[in-house]
């Protein structure tokens, strides 16, 4: 029994084009369960395609009992993101502090990237990569409130930040009690 | 070459990149005439997805034109127009052998749970992507298909993932003639999967969002009734009361962990990255679908782990059906539904932008502005 209810079907079936062209009752066990057998006995035998040969250095899962094939060879492991990556493929994709020092990684590596920019002396234009023109031209009044916001934050924090440091005893005197 | 470049989180940009080049006899280099920006590329942007390298380009839904073939490629030669799956597949390793093209053993060193697929990672290859001038193409004699003289590139590059994807978690979905089928999420793949329900002859499809101009979309496109979750108290309950208070016989996850309408979820999902994204649109599929029904997930989440109500799987006797698409498999049938005029996937298309207006590109569909729905990327050399 299917959960149909007939007076709630707001779309008459015999105005869709194709309908039910492709109902099967034979779809059940549908995609991919019906297909687990149509290789039987292959296991984990299989004639190999040609392997990639590269100098890069790939991180591979251990998980895998052999590499693959073919793989990227782009922005391979640098840097201190690099070394924390390197670290995160001794643990098994099961095991969460594989994900989570690649995450830290992958935050670390934005920097990096912030620094590689700037040693090549190129200054990133941070609002044009976050896609302002466009904010700018679809949702005016969006842009001006995230800029009325970060405004308001980064004046108050200078304010907090102000305010602690007026009211900071003078280190000269700690210094002098101290000696004393 | 002009090629996209991820910079971290919210941040893209068009740099000169080298020129990709034969590494393996079965690759092919193809130029690139239209590019897609996936919901899933929004997981990459958004730095949910791990091992997400600084310099990485995007990009796994691209058709072109073949420029050279590795010594192996004998299917292939310079000057055909080829659509590219978005799964890397060798097409011969245990998993290719069962049609499970998108979870090929003999693409992916980085990780056993995923094959390669195009810019989207170093957790699936490390491949560079499509959102480029030039793409290589690994296993081209397998993957990349001609395209049809008669069919236009823009239906051409939607059957390298969203049409297959919405199609597949419609298949997923074990439909029978009658059946009720709610969707979650009206973006690409969740309009396809919409329109694919049809075709595997529901008798009722019903389609969830907050989005009011995807809703507008999906109400014609599917066709499907279409409910914007703000305006419902509860979805569940909701869903139960359309039902006769059974639920739906299929429910289709077609957002991932990009889900907005759980502040929590969002917090510790989305935010915080303490789950592999927000749940919520599987948690509502796995409450609202009836007892002994079918789960269909196709929406994307990070390898990690998420909050779901797992207990009711087991109480309500459910079936969790998921995959990447196996693109290869679906494209002859997929193929025939355009020619026939059954799919019109070009439809979608709402917005075509210049590569090198990336950012702006990224941002627009990731802000949801301008009514976007799918944005096109056309690179200069097209």
């Amino acid at each position: 029994m299917n959960a149909l209810t007939g007076n709630k079907t707001l779309v008459d079936t015999s105005s869709v084009t194709g309908w039910a062209v492709d109902a099967d009752p034979r779809n059940d066990p549908t995609y991919p369960y019906r297909e687990r057998d149509k290789d039987p006995g292959l296991t984990s035998n299989w004639q190999r395609p040609p392997v990639q040969q590269s100098n890069v250095e790939i991180l591979q899962s251990i998980e895998h009992i052999r590499r693959p094939a073919v793989f990227g060879t782009a922005n391979p492991p640098s840097g201190v993101s690099g070394m924390i990556r390197r670290v995160a493929f001794r643990y098994s994709e099961s095991n969460w502090m594989h994900w989570l020092l690649l995450m830290g990684a992958d935050r670390i590596n934005v920097v990096e990237g912030v620094v590689e920019d700037l040693g090549r002396g190129k200054v990133p234009n941070i609002p044009g990569e976050m896609g302002v023109r466009a904010e700018w031209k679809h949702n005016k009044k969006g842009l001006a409130t995230k800029v009325a916001v970060m405004a308001a934050i980064g004046v108050g924090a200078y304010a907090l930040f102000s305010r602690r440091r007026t009211r900071q005893p003078a280190p000269s005197k700690s210094v002098t009690r101290l000696e004393l | 070459m002009l090629a996209m470049d991820y910079r971290g989180p919210y941040r893209v940009r068009v740099e000169e990149k080298k020129m990709p080049r034969i590494e393996h006899p079965r690759d092919a280099i193809v130029r690139v005439t239209r590019s897609c920006i996936c919901g899933s590329d929004l997981h990459l942007y958004h730095g949910m997805v791990p091992d997400t390298r600084v310099g990485t380009t995007f990009g796994h839904e691209f058709c072109g034109i073949v420029e050279e073939v590795g010594d192996e490629v004998t299917n292939l030669k310079a000057g055909d127009h080829v659509l590219v799956p978005f799964n890397i597949a060798c097409g011969q390793c245990h998993f290719c052998k069962q049609g499970l093209f998108g979870n090929c053993h003999e693409s992916n060193p980085q990780a056993t749970a995923v094959g390669g697929i195009f810019g989207y990672s170093h957790t699936a290859g490390g491949f560079q992507g499509g959102q480029a001038e030039y793409a290589r193409v690994p296993y081209a004699d397998f993957g990349a298909t001609l395209i049809p003289d008669w069919m236009d590139p823009d239906d051409a590059v939607l059957l390298t993932d969203v049409v297959p994807t919405g199609y597949q978690a419609a298949e997923m979905g074990g439909i029978q003639k009658g059946d009720t089928v709610v969707i979650f999420g009206a973006g690409p793949v969740g309009l396809m999967a919409a329109r694919s329900a049809w075709l595997f002859g529901a008798g009722r499809v019903i389609v969830f969002d907050h989005l009011e101009y995807r809703l507008e979309f999906a109400r014609t496109f599917g066709p499907a009734e279409v409910y914007n979750f703000k305006e419902v108290d509860d979805v569940v309950v909701f869903m139960k009361k359309t039902t006769d208070g059974l639920g739906a016989d299929v429910a289709i996850d077609a957002v991932g962990g990009d889900a907005a309408g759980n502040a929590l979820q969002w917090l510790f999902g989305t935010k915080l990255k303490l789950e592999a994204g927000n749940a919520i649109a599987l948690h509502w599929a796995i409450n609202s679908v009836k007892k002994g029904g079918i789960v269909s997930i196709v929406g994307v989440y990070g390898p990690t782990g998420n909050i779901v109500p797992i207990g009711n799987v087991v109480n309500k006797g459910l079936t969790l059906r998921a995959n990447q698409a196996s693109v290869k498999r679906l494209l002859p049938r997929l193929i025939d539904h355009v020619k026939a005029g059954r799919i019109n996937p070009k439809a979608m298309i709402t917005h075509r932008i210049p590569l090198e207006d990336i950012a702006d590109a990224y941002h627009m569909f990731s802000a949801k502005l301008d009514n976007c729905i799918k944005p096109v990327l056309i690179p200069n050399a097209a």
